[in-house]
């Protein structure tokens, strides 16, 4: 069965027919094309896929499309604003947070979604809010850098 | 006009020139080309270990409407493989298969549910065959043999002798043997494996996008596969989410797809699912090794002998070089004079291994560190003064002709040891905490390509037009290690301007000279080399230009990057006008630069295989792991690493740190937590939560020092960063935990599981003494 889906994604209003089955990872890549979301696994294991519903980071992989009505769903691609990198990116870019790139996108929204509910936080909150997205290349030194980065940048107002 | 200054970003802490893409999302790689019209494609896996192929049925799959083309064995009589001399493998399995999840037919359909009920309908006959797990089993006597020209199995046997070996035992205060076990591991990079092919059937040309380390290798292997001119064939590697070395050679992935876009005359998209990628592996074999060290009353090592074997798996893959690596590299690291050994690579029923980061060198590292520093506990020595006793004074040779010409090991030695308080807290911690020291090191790029053309080992394209930007043509392959940046760095160092003046062109074989790839950590090493004698090339002519425009000699003429004059009194031509001037002459210019090995860094002839382990440079390395050990549950947890690496000369330290860290990091996860199972045969651990990696919650803060020997050869001194800190790990890690509970652990990885039962074996050990536990 498909129904139309209505949802808020990335700021903008919009309405597509999904099918009951679709998940949110495939209506974003193979439907809207918007493919800074990445698949990383078969279901639920590794984060990169990782996106913002109201707010909260959530695995697409792992949500279906339909049950986004009326949602607000931001991806890594609403971030960046007026030609500038949010401070997110600019963290994960200026201190190595990222290598490969490929567990990137959902790494940076789910530091996203921690530093719009603490923008605060400690090494150990870091380390809880980014614990169910695996990278194979950083060793995660320099993504706990990045962040604490971002969040300094938040603070400073450098960016929107 | 005196404030304008070349400039200079070598040395300095540079984000990657490609981080902007990857932080927003634009980066595309291979599975997000996503074009209308493009098919799906799918493999059907061999569900048997090892068997006849009587028959594979693909007519009710090819009734179903919606696909387009499915290919199998039949349509494929070519191989291939990585090395010129074990070109065994059929991109579909023919006649035999010989491990489950071995392609066997592939289907392209209009969508992927389509093709993924295409395959669930072909159907296999086989006739089964005795089937390997072990090395053990494979290479017994009676086993069945997985390939023709492989007797008894073995896809290679090495052997040699240095020196008067049992006489170096004989003078020794201490011999010691010890067995180890190292488990199977995965790369398990973040991009699982795909593959986008493009049939143009007029024109009769292809092209392949794929998550390649080795476009050029890919585009070998396409032509030798599909039997195709290599002019008609385009190979583009796009970003690429990392690789580890399971990329390093052709994988059946993009074989398939071109095979299936020929036939449906058109495009298909493979992505293979996070258990195929397992499945298509590459990565580090299971090793048994048997090792003994001879040490002096001072812990000078007088004899080693070492007999090493790993299970290949069913293919060819690099196993040859794999086997010589574990025994060449047992050289380089420290002054060894008498050394036997006995490496045997096995083909068995299990997916094929490959070259996983630190290739060959890791497993029997491990196993050298860990038994030097139990001898040095039984000798009463300290193990930095073991490692002390043992150095290598570059500039030298080894034994086996390795060609050692800056050896920063010493310093990295100091640093660990200083850094992480070794001689404050060493004893002194704790219960239940414990550190470890250990060293390793690795090569810069193997100074003999796999594929001997007599072309220089690597080139570079400067491309510099009317705009006064400059691009970089390469053929290197970025996957996330940096060698993009490198090389951007390199050429805007030497002409002393911004890295914004530059732009970097990789990965398509229409536009960007052929190279060799991403393995080995040849790049910074040979393109960066490359890269410098390109930008030179392109200083002289700009040089030549300004001097025309200045009216003097070239060489009177001062390059401040975007300002060239002739004295400082001189108020001098900005750049953009000398490359105006510098048009006149040629149009649109492009300067090449090249890189060649010498002949003295390619190894010996003293034995078959000796060539295996020559480089231009060896980093060096050394490693102090802390740890914390919970003896009610077995869990360790690492506290803190400190490493120290010799790089020869950091580049650019933000990434040579990256490097470090994250190669520390990947040797944690081998030591603790990751490897394969088998069941039959069958993966058991085809995911990410059965096949464990350390997570953030894990992982220790990892204080990187960095050791800048100026390596004679290296481009601004530079060696390889990205690969040597890993073996290291192994080792400390269980020096630390022997430290910690007096356990030493000879199998990895150390689970909790495994530590929690050693402790309970002590303590029955202990309650009911003289009983067998």
């Amino acid at each position: 069965m498909a129904r139309l889906l209505t949802l808020i994604l990335n700021g903008r209003r919009r309405t597509d027919a999904v099918g009951d089955n679709l998940l949110l990872l495939d209506y974003l890549r193979e439907v809207l094309r918007l493919t800074g979301t990445k698949t990383g696994c078969d279901g639920g294991e590794c984060g990169a896929c990782t996106v913002l519903v109201d707010d909260r980071p959530r695995l697409s992989c792992l949500t279906l499309a339909a049950s986004c009505e009326g949602k607000r769903v931001d991806t890594v691609e609403s971030l960046a604003a007026d030609g500038r990198l949010s401070p997110v990116q600019q963290g994960f870019h200026e201190k190595l947070g990222s290598q490969c790139g490929y567990c990137t996108p959902g790494l940076i929204m789910a530091s996203e979604g921690l530093l719009r509910h603490n923008p605060r936080p400690d090494e150990a909150a870091i380390r809880e809010a980014l614990g169910s997205n695996i990278c194979r290349c950083t060793g995660y030194v320099k993504i706990i850098e990045a962040v604490q980065h971002a969040a300094r940048l938040r603070a400073a107002g450098a960016t929107p | 006009m005196s404030e304008i200054a070349p400039t200079h970003t070598i040395g300095g802490y540079v984000p990657m020139v490609d981080g902007p893409e990857k932080v927003s999302g634009r980066a595309k790689y291979t599975a997000d080309f996503i074009e209308p019209g493009t098919l799906a494609g799918r493999i059907f896996r061999s569900p048997y270990a090892h068997a006849e192929i009587l028959a594979v049925d693909v007519s009710e799959a090819a009734a179903l409407p919606g696909v387009v083309a499915i290919v199998t064995g039949e349509d494929c009589d070519k191989t291939f493989g990585v090395l010129p001399v074990a070109r065994t493998e059929h991109p579909l399995a023919r006649e035999r298969v010989r491990y489950r999840g071995e392609p066997v037919a592939a289907v392209a359909a209009v969508d992927d549910a389509t093709a993924a009920r295409a395959v669930k309908l072909i159907k296999m006959r086989v006739k089964e065959l005795p089937a390997y797990f072990t090395a053990r089993e494979a290479a017994a006597p009676d086993a069945v043999e997985l390939h023709p020209h492989r007797k008894g199995n073995i896809e290679r046997d090495v052997f040699f002798e240095l020196g008067e070996v049992e006489a170096g035992f004989a003078e020794a205060a201490l011999v010691r043997e010890r067995s180890f076990h190292c488990a199977e591991v995965c790369q398990n990079q973040m991009e699982m494996h795909a593959a986008l092919a493009d049939y143009d059937a007029v024109r009769d040309r292809l092209t392949v996008h794929a998550s390649t380390q080795v476009p050029y290798y890919v585009h070998l292997m396409l032509a030798q596969i599909l039997d195709m001119e290599m002019s008609r064939i385009r190979v583009v590697k796009p970003h690429v989410g990392g690789g580890f070395g399971c990329r390093t050679e052709t994988l059946n992935v993009e074989l398939i797809a071109a095979l299936l876009a020929r036939r449906a005359r058109g495009r298909v998209r493979i992505v293979v699912n996070r258990e195929e990628t397992f499945i298509t592996h590459r990565g580090r074999p299971e090793t048994e090794i048997k090792l003994k060290i001879g040490l002096a009353k001072d812990g000078r090592i007088t004899a080693v002998d070492c007999a090493c074997w790993q299970r290949g798996g069913a293919h060819s893959g690099y196993g040859i070089v794999t086997i010589l690596y574990a025994g060449s590299m047992l050289y380089a690291l420290y002054d060894l004079h008498r050394v036997r050994y006995v490496g045997k690579r096995v083909l068995t029923n299990t997916p094929p291994c490959g070259a996983f980061r630190g290739h060959g060198t890791v497993d029997i590292r491990f196993a050298f560190e860990a038994l030097l520093d139990e001898m040095a506990e039984a000798m009463g020595l300290d193990p930095f003064a073991v490692r002390r006793a043992n150095y290598l004074h570059a500039p030298t040779f080894t034994d086996n002709d390795l060609m050692v010409n800056s050896y920063g090991l010493p310093e990295c030695v100091d640093w660990v040891e200083r850094e992480s308080g070794w001689r404050r807290r060493k004893g002194a911690l704790p219960k239940g905490k414990g550190l470890g020291m250990a060293c390793s090191h690795y090569i810069s790029g193997a100074s003999k390509p796999v594929n001997w053309t007599g072309e220089p080992h690597a080139t570079v394209k400067l491309k510099l037009d009317f705009d006064g930007s400059i691009v970089l043509l390469t053929g290197a392959a970025e996957i996330g290690q940096g060698s993009s940046t490198i090389l951007v760095q390199s050429v805007a160092e030497v002409l002393g301007l911004d890295l914004s003046r530059l732009r970097i062109v990789t990965g398509d074989s229409d536009i960007v000279p052929k190279d060799n790839g991403s393995y080995s950590s040849r790049v910074t090493f040979m393109v960066g080399n490359a890269a410098i004698d390109a930008a030179q090339n392109l200083k002289t002519l700009l040089l030549a230009a300004a001097a025309r425009k200045l009216d003097c000699r070239p060489e009177d003429v001062e390059c401040l990057g975007e300002l060239y004059r002739a004295g400082a009194q001189d108020k001098g031509v900005s750049f953009d006008e000398v490359v105006a001037e510098a048009l006149k002459d040629s149009g649109t210019i492009t300067v090449t630069g090249n890189f060649s090995t010498i002949p003295q860094s390619h190894g010996g002839k003293k034995y078959r295989g000796a060539a295996i382990g020559g480089t231009m440079g060896y980093s060096y390395s050394a490693q102090v792991v802390e740890v914390s050990v919970d003896d009610e549950t077995g869990v360790v947890t690492v506290d803190q690493v400190w490493v120290a690496h010799d790089c020869g000369k950091a580049l650019n330290r933000l990434t040579v740190e990256g490097q470090v860290q994250g190669s520390v990091w990947m040797g944690m996860g081998q030591a603790m937590s990751e490897e394969t199972d088998y069941h039959d045969g069958l993966l058991l651990t085809g995911n990410m939560l059965d096949y464990r990696v350390p997570t953030i919650q894990d992982s220790p803060p990892i204080a990187v020092g960095i050791v800048e020997s100026n390596d004679p050869y290296g481009p601004f001194g530079a060696k390889e960063a990205g690969e040597g800190s890993l073996a290291a790990f192994l080792p400390a890690l269980t020096a630390a935990i022997a430290d910690a509970t007096g356990l030493r652990f000879t199998a990895l990885p150390v689970t909790p599981d495994r530590v929690f039962a050693a402790l309970e074996k002590r303590q029955r050990e202990k309650r009911a003494p003289g009983k067998a536990a």
